[in-house]
């Protein structure tokens, strides 16, 4: 389903470690199934042409990943950028996370990436193969004879069926075209959720919250929380927790996080995608963001690199502190 | 071997729920399983298993253990114990089944942890075999039979049917119960079930996955293979896999200041955070390397070392669905074991 195929990206990748222009390779390598797919850093060919991978299932968003890699990694490493990646690796570098020269961004156009439990829902348990075709996946299960056609579009992830962006907003050479920007509805389930009443708002959330088991794979997946040290896993602060005391830590943890990404959250939507448990916690940032929009006019985090976010700035046109809080009883 | 009609399940559950509180997995909202208490409209699950594994009945996620009040200069210690209810868990998976082994080892072993005896002495498990196992399933490897799970009750689902069959003294009590419900039967339908799983597990993608090269006595062989590195260098050190794990058991015991007095309590902890185990000398896994690798060589190595060569991965394949990377025991050990399946 993807434009760019997996062999023009191992032999993108082979060039560039060949010619010297990277010395390792950011990219996604082979599962068991077929969807299971891994990140790695990949420094030779032959490791490449064996277990390098991509396909529908490449949701991961390596720009996070560059924090730690370009820590860790004296060379440079070449990077596979979707889109909506872009964003993040943008916002990281305004946060000056990981040094720009040590990295050599190629930006991949993106048709959307499959949510496997939505896959699954309609192919059932025991998958042995996926293949593309054209715009559908086979699916061979061990139960069935003939593999499972399922259209691509009825599987993706949230976020890509939400996508914000084509548009690749950083690169050092891209494979395909630049793209542009796109209309969404990403806002339309956080309308949906204003419109409820403070009482059944607090149920709905209390409802996703509760299921949280705080193994913190949102934060950790999140580019946006890249503290060197989380409060959360301080014993010194006082909130350090390995599981929620009661209810009400489960709602603290996650809003407590939500502030502290406001303005940065590129709404890359990786929250969403690694969590165990379902919780659309992507709707949380999306409601910041929102708010943010209209309280201050567009912005996009991550867009360009060093630009000021709008509640580390200030302007005479912005909004007074009243009107903000006027505005509380059109949200009830 | 007693059978009963599907139709009356729910009058089944209902006489199970006079005398004690009743589990079943059944879906939640976003469509995945979940343990609820059973109570008339709440429906058995159709999904293979839970998200959460049936731990948290005798390892919950959180406990408190005790309080103390202090006044002046006396200390009040509050026994706040509430693992005192008798209860049964339905539709247990095989591979769940045998995890509460695992668990026991670790805490009836002296000295015996106190709260999870007296969960396990309330609990009756009944399990139920695998009809329609996943590809993400091996319990195979670890000896477990899918066919004919363990646990107090053993049950078997078809179209129309289920079958029990009681293992021990509790299960019997329980069938005895359930008597008005259920008739004798011979084995016929069962016996064919279970040769339509055993078929059915033979086609599964993980059938061959072998644990040769591991167990007690490989500390040495593993510790230090350069393979770690690469394996744990995409590990995101989130806890979801020790999380979702039936058979992790670590935890941390901490008091929580209330203003008047402490509450002492135990939660879940996770060998992938970075405090886990801090001593006042700091921490002796000081990267996702270290930690990953415990986490690995304690269900392949250091537990068998410690329990007769027993495993602590029951091959449920919750790991495998669950970590946000898809990086997994499976992957773990046909790398470092070099085991080709």
């Amino acid at each position: 389903m993807q434009k760019i195929t997996q062999n023009q990206l191992i032999e993108k990748a082979a060039s560039l470690l060949s010619d010297g222009t990277v010395n390792a390779v950011l990219g996604w390598s082979r599962g068991e199934f077929g969807y299971d797919v891994t990140p790695k850093m990949f420094k030779t060919e032959e490791d490449l042409k064996e277990n390098f991978v991509w396909n529908d299932f490449c949701g991961v968003n390596f720009s996070k990943y560059l924090v730690s890699k370009t820590d860790r990694f004296d060379g440079k490493i070449l990077v596979f950028l979707k889109p909506c990646d872009t964003y993040s690796f943008n916002q990281l570098l305004t946060e000056h996370r990981f040094e720009r020269e040590k990295v050599y961004a190629v930006g991949i156009p993106c048709e959307g990436m499959v949510d496997v439990i939505k896959l699954k829902a309609v192919t059932g348990e025991g998958i042995s193969e996926i293949k593309e075709d054209g715009e559908n996946l086979l699916v061979t299960t061990i139960y069935e004879d003939a593999p499972v056609k399922v259209a691509f579009k009825d599987v993706l992830l949230e976020r890509c069926i939400n996508c914000k962006s084509k548009k690749h907003v950083a690169y050092d050479e891209l494979m395909g075209d630049e793209g542009e920007v796109i209309e969404s509805k990403r806002f339309d389930e956080v309308a949906k959720i204003e419109a409820m009443t403070p009482d059944e708002r607090f149920a709905f959330w209390q409802n996703e919250l509760s299921r949280c088991i705080r193994c913190n794979a949102c934060r950790d997946a999140c580019p946006a929380c890249t503290c060197e040290k989380c409060v959360f896993d301080n014993p010194q602060s006082g909130v350090e927790n390995k599981a929620p005391a009661n209810s009400f830590e489960e709602k603290m943890f996650h809003i407590i996080r939500a502030y502290h990404v406001a303005g940065r959250c590129t709404d890359c939507g990786e929250c969403s995608r690694v969590c165990p448990q379902n919780i659309p916690l992507h709707l949380l940032n999306r409601k910041f963001i929102k708010d943010i929009n209209e309280f201050y006019g567009e912005y996009q985090a991550g867009a360009e690199v060093g630009s000021r976010a709008p509640l580390v700035d200030y302007t005479t046109e912005d909004l007074e502190p009243g009107e903000v809080f006027d505005r509380r009883d059109i949200d009830a | 071997m007693l059978k009963c009609s599907l139709d009356k399940i729910n009058s089944v559950f209902e006489e199970i729920a006079k005398t004690a509180k009743l589990y079943i997995p059944a879906d939640d909202k976003d469509g995945s399983a979940v343990y609820k208490q059973w109570e008339n409209g709440i429906e058995w699950s159709s999904s293979l298993n839970t998200v959460r594994s049936p731990k948290d009945f005798f390892l919950p996620q959180m406990e408190n253990l005790m309080e103390f009040k202090t006044e002046g200069k006396n200390i009040e210690v509050i026994d706040n114990r509430c693992e005192t209810e008798d209860f049964v868990i339905f539709g247990v998976r095989a591979c769940d089944v045998k995890s509460f082994e695992v668990l026991d080892r670790v805490f009836l072993s002296e000295p015996v942890d106190s709260y999870y005896a007296s969960r396990r002495e309330k609990g009756v498990i009944v399990s139920t075999a695998c009809s329609k196992p996943s590809e993400t399933c091996f319990c195979k490897t670890f000896g477990i039979s899918p066919e004919e799970p363990e646990g107090d009750v053993t049950t078997w689902k078809t179209e129309d049917e289920i079958f029990f069959k009681a293992n021990t003294s509790k299960g019997e009590a329980l069938l005895e119960k359930l008597s008005a419900y259920t008739e004798e039967c011979d084995e016929t339908v069962v016996t064919e079930q279970k040769e339509k799983i055993s078929a059915i597990m033979a086609k599964l993608p993980l059938k061959d996955l072998k644990t040769d090269a591991f167990g007690g006595g490989k500390t040495e062989e593993f510790f230090n293979n350069p393979v770690w590195e690469e394996l744990s260098g995409s590990c995101l050190g989130c806890g979801t896999c020790t999380f979702v794990c039936p058979t992790c058991q670590c935890y941390d015991i901490k008091d929580f200041n209330t203003g008047k007095g402490v509450i002492r309590f135990r939660c879940w902890d996770s060998c992938m955070y970075s405090e886990f185990t801090k001593m006042a000398h700091g921490n002796n896994r000081i990267t996702q390397k270290e930690r990953f690798r415990q986490r690995f060589m304690h269900k392949l190595v250091y537990y068998p070392e410690n329990n007769d060569g027993m495993f602590s991965c029951v091959g449920c394949g919750r790991c495998l669905s669950k970590c946000p990377i898809s990086m997994n025991i499976v992957k773990v050990m046909k790398k470092i074991g070099d085991v080709d399946a």
